[in-house]
């Protein structure tokens, strides 16, 4: 038994490591995605990586509520928000919407920096990390600062809220990966804000377009600062 | 017990009850009878805990001390004399047109949810949870902002949001990162992400890990306070928003935050044994105070003034608790309290002329002492009382701040003087414009409640002239808890 269990933690924490590893991939790939289509395919497909990772911690572990964090992942990030996005896409005809993106390359230098600046601020708090998932929590804050900077480069409405999940998708990932994720109530408390933003900016999108005959957000802006 | 239960469970049921009767002609009272028991069972709470010290509630998940007791009465307060306000002013509004009375119910609700939200956030014991309110308290006023859905309130609400969406977005990796170095010390059953469990162990934590979550915190908590360089949401979703709303964001949001960052410098401090946070904590603050005083002469719209002034204030209560010490925090608690008594204030008489001039413009408003005294000197007072000229009570907690300043830091209360110099030359050229004057502005079709600009100002002025010793004493006892 004891064998056993020294085998399966190198190879859970491979996974894991694997997992990780395409997360960030997904992250570079959303920050130069400009399909707001392939956008929100890649965001679920990052929410499923996510389910992934949380659920081999949870089995190789054996800590049971990690089991319910899992199910509340595939139940929100890789059903339900995809879903909600797809529909509201589809209504505001902007499905096939295909974005200006300046610098691609440019944008993805600063995306390589921000990964470099995550993995030495990670460091320390990697080296005291006890937990089998130790070497994730650098890529994690990788994740966040990546959709950061995807939030900042997009002018649309809808690539800057799915870049907004994105991020929160980095969060969870380092609750899962620096401890053995969060207390349920605190998990649940953050789906349930998650959800409910979700649900607002859905209404937002109508109204945004009915008042600016647009999603741009640069629209927006006829009101600088004075 | 009871009394938590009761502070907590009114304004959620009143939420629910007015999402489903909002659009009847008496919502507004029922909005304002739901206040008035919110702060009735505060009120009782404050008693039971000066009488039996601090209690921790609910299997441990809420927790109330003399910090956080002071803090939730003045949202109480606050909250049932902006609805007072609300009642006239919702109902010009709506007779202008520029509310439906869906927009009413919508309104109505997510004002009592609001204060639901904050509620909850001042009297958790879990940071998780503390996190998850603060996000709530986003999303409701993100709604309240984008009321009127005009173009500028629109973009107002997605600014705000955004903003503060990516900001606390950071404050959320400082909580994970608090937990992961308290889940060392405490175990994953140990309630690691208990306030009062964590201020035990706090000495044992570990001090690169906590430092690190400490930055996550200050720049997403700071974010919703308003700090210099995030502080972009804050004036737009003052302008555009109804007026109440301006006030109670004003006055109680952007406490609520900076609420939740001493709570985490307690929990760094203990950790570091270093001035870390403070002067994290000092040094923004400074930069707070100094950048919105100058951009207050360039203002043209007056919500938007008060919206940068009120940005000012936050910075110099956040300087406040950075140098620490016990007059410092008094000062700062003492700031809070009178900070969102007079901007309240100053929002209730703003939001009336606003509706008499039929615009917000500062140019577009003149003689409002003559069409209407009331709010003429409502706004005036409010304006001196805002600009900390004794013997208003925000005199009382600039002189402290300031004098701890000169003995510590003198060069800080050099620029800190300058900036307040700016901020008052500034605004009080702007506002005599608005006070004084031939009359632009009509009167207004209901009458105006003007009862809460003068009982704040008075509350005030009692400040600044005489604490009550059992309120001294509360904030000496909440000023010990800050350090």
């Amino acid at each position: 038994m004891n064998a056993m269990l020294l085998n399966a933690v190198p190879l859970a924490s491979q996974v894991i490591n694997l997992c990780a590893a395409i997360m960030l991939l997904l992250g570079f790939a959303m920050l130069a995605q400009r399909r707001v289509l392939t956008l929100i395919n890649l965001f679920m497909l990052q929410g499923l990586v996510l389910f992934t990772s949380t659920l081999i911690v949870a089995l190789s572990t054996h800590q049971n509520h990690l089991l319910w964090s899992a199910a509340l992942t595939l139940l929100l990030k890789v059903i339900a928000l995809p879903y909600i996005l797809h529909r509201l896409i589809r209504r505001l005809s902007v499905k096939w919407d295909i974005e200006t993106l300046l610098n691609i390359p440019t944008i993805m230098l600063i995306g390589i920096a921000l990964v470099v600046v995550a993995f030495n601020v990670a460091q320390p708090i990697s080296q005291l990390s006890g937990t089998i998932t130790r070497a994730t929590i650098g890529i994690a804050l990788a994740c966040v600062l990546l959709a950061f900077l995807m939030m900042i480069t997009r002018s649309k409405a809808v690539p800057q809220v799915i870049a907004f999940l994105a991020m929160e998708n980095g969060l969870f990932f380092a609750a899962t990966s620096a401890t053995y994720g969060m207390p349920m109530v605190v998990e649940l408390g953050i789906a349930l804000d998650v959800m409910v933003g979700m649900v607002i900016l859905g209404v937002f999108f109508f109204q945004i377009r009915q008042q600016f005959d647009s999603l741009d957000i640069r629209h927006m802006e006829t009101r600088r600062e004075p | 017990m009871t009394e938590l239960a009761f502070v907590l469970a009114i304004p959620l049921l009143s939420a629910l009850l007015l999402a489903l009767f909002g659009h009847h002609r008496g919502a507004p009272e029922i909005n304002s009878a739901g206040s008035l028991a919110t702060l009735v069972a505060a009120a009782a709470l404050t008693v039971r805990v000066i009488g039996e010290g601090p209690l921790v509630l609910f299997d441990e998940q809420f927790f109330v001390d003399p910090l956080n007791v002071f803090l939730i009465a003045l949202t109480a307060l606050v909250g049932f004399t902006t609805s007072l306000f609300s009642r006239p002013y919702m109902r010009v509004e709506h007779d202008h047109g520029r509310l439906s009375v869906g927009r009413l119910r919508l309104y109505h609700s997510m004002f009592q949810m609001f204060m639901c939200t904050m509620l909850v956030a001042l009297s958790t014991n879990n940071l998780g949870i503390l996190w998850v309110a603060m996000e709530a308290a986003t999303l409701t006023t993100v709604l309240l902002v984008a009321l009127y859905r005009t173009p500028a309130s629109l973009e107002a609400a997605w600014k705000y949001f955004i903003l503060c969406g990516v900001g606390i977005a950071q404050a959320l990796f400082g909580t994970i990162l608090i937990y992961f170095a308290a889940e060392r010390v405490l175990g994953p059953l140990g309630g690691a992400l208990l306030w009062t469990h964590l201020d035990v162990v706090k000495g044992g934590l570990e001090p690169t890990v906590l430092s690190l979550a400490f930055v996550f915190l200050f720049v997403g908590y700071g974010t919703k306070t308003g700090l210099v360089p995030l502080h972009n949401w804050l004036p737009d979703a003052h302008a555009e928003g109804p007026t109440p709303v301006s006030a109670v964001l004003s006055g109680l949001l952007l406490n609520v935050a900076l609420y939740a960052i001493i709570r985490c410098k307690v929990l760094v401090d203990g950790a570091l044994g270093t001035h870390f946070a403070g002067n994290l904590m000092i040094a923004f603050g400074l930069l707070t105070v100094v950048v919105p005083s100058f951009y207050l002469s360039r203002q043209k719209d007056v919500k938007r003034l008060f919206g940068y002034s009120s940005i000012e204030h936050m910075g110099l209560i956040t300087f406040a608790f950075g140098m620490g010490g016990p007059v410092a925090s008094f000062a700062g608690l003492l700031h809070m309290t009178v900070h969102s008594l007079t901007k309240s204030a100053i929002f209730f008489a703003v939001g009336h002329a606003a509706q008499m001039a039929g615009t917000q413009m500062i140019d577009d408003i003149k003689g409002l002492l003559k069409r209407s005294p009331t709010i003429g000197w409502g706004l005036m007072l409010g304006t001196l009382a805002i600009l900390g000229m004794p013997p208003f009570g925000v005199f009382t907690s600039e002189f402290m701040i300031l004098t701890t300043a000169i003995k510590h830091y003198p060069w800080a209360a050099a620029i800190l003087l300058t900036a307040l110099g700016v901020a008052f030359a500034a605004m009080f050229h702007k506002v005599q414009g608005m006070v004084f004057g031939e009359p632009t502005v009509r009167p207004l079709a209901h009458n105006p409640a003007l009862l809460p600009v003068f009982v704040h100002l008075g509350l005030v002025l009692m400040l600044g002239l005489w604490i009550p010793p059992y309120l001294a004493e509360w904030y000496r006892q909440a000023a010990k808890l800050i350090g």
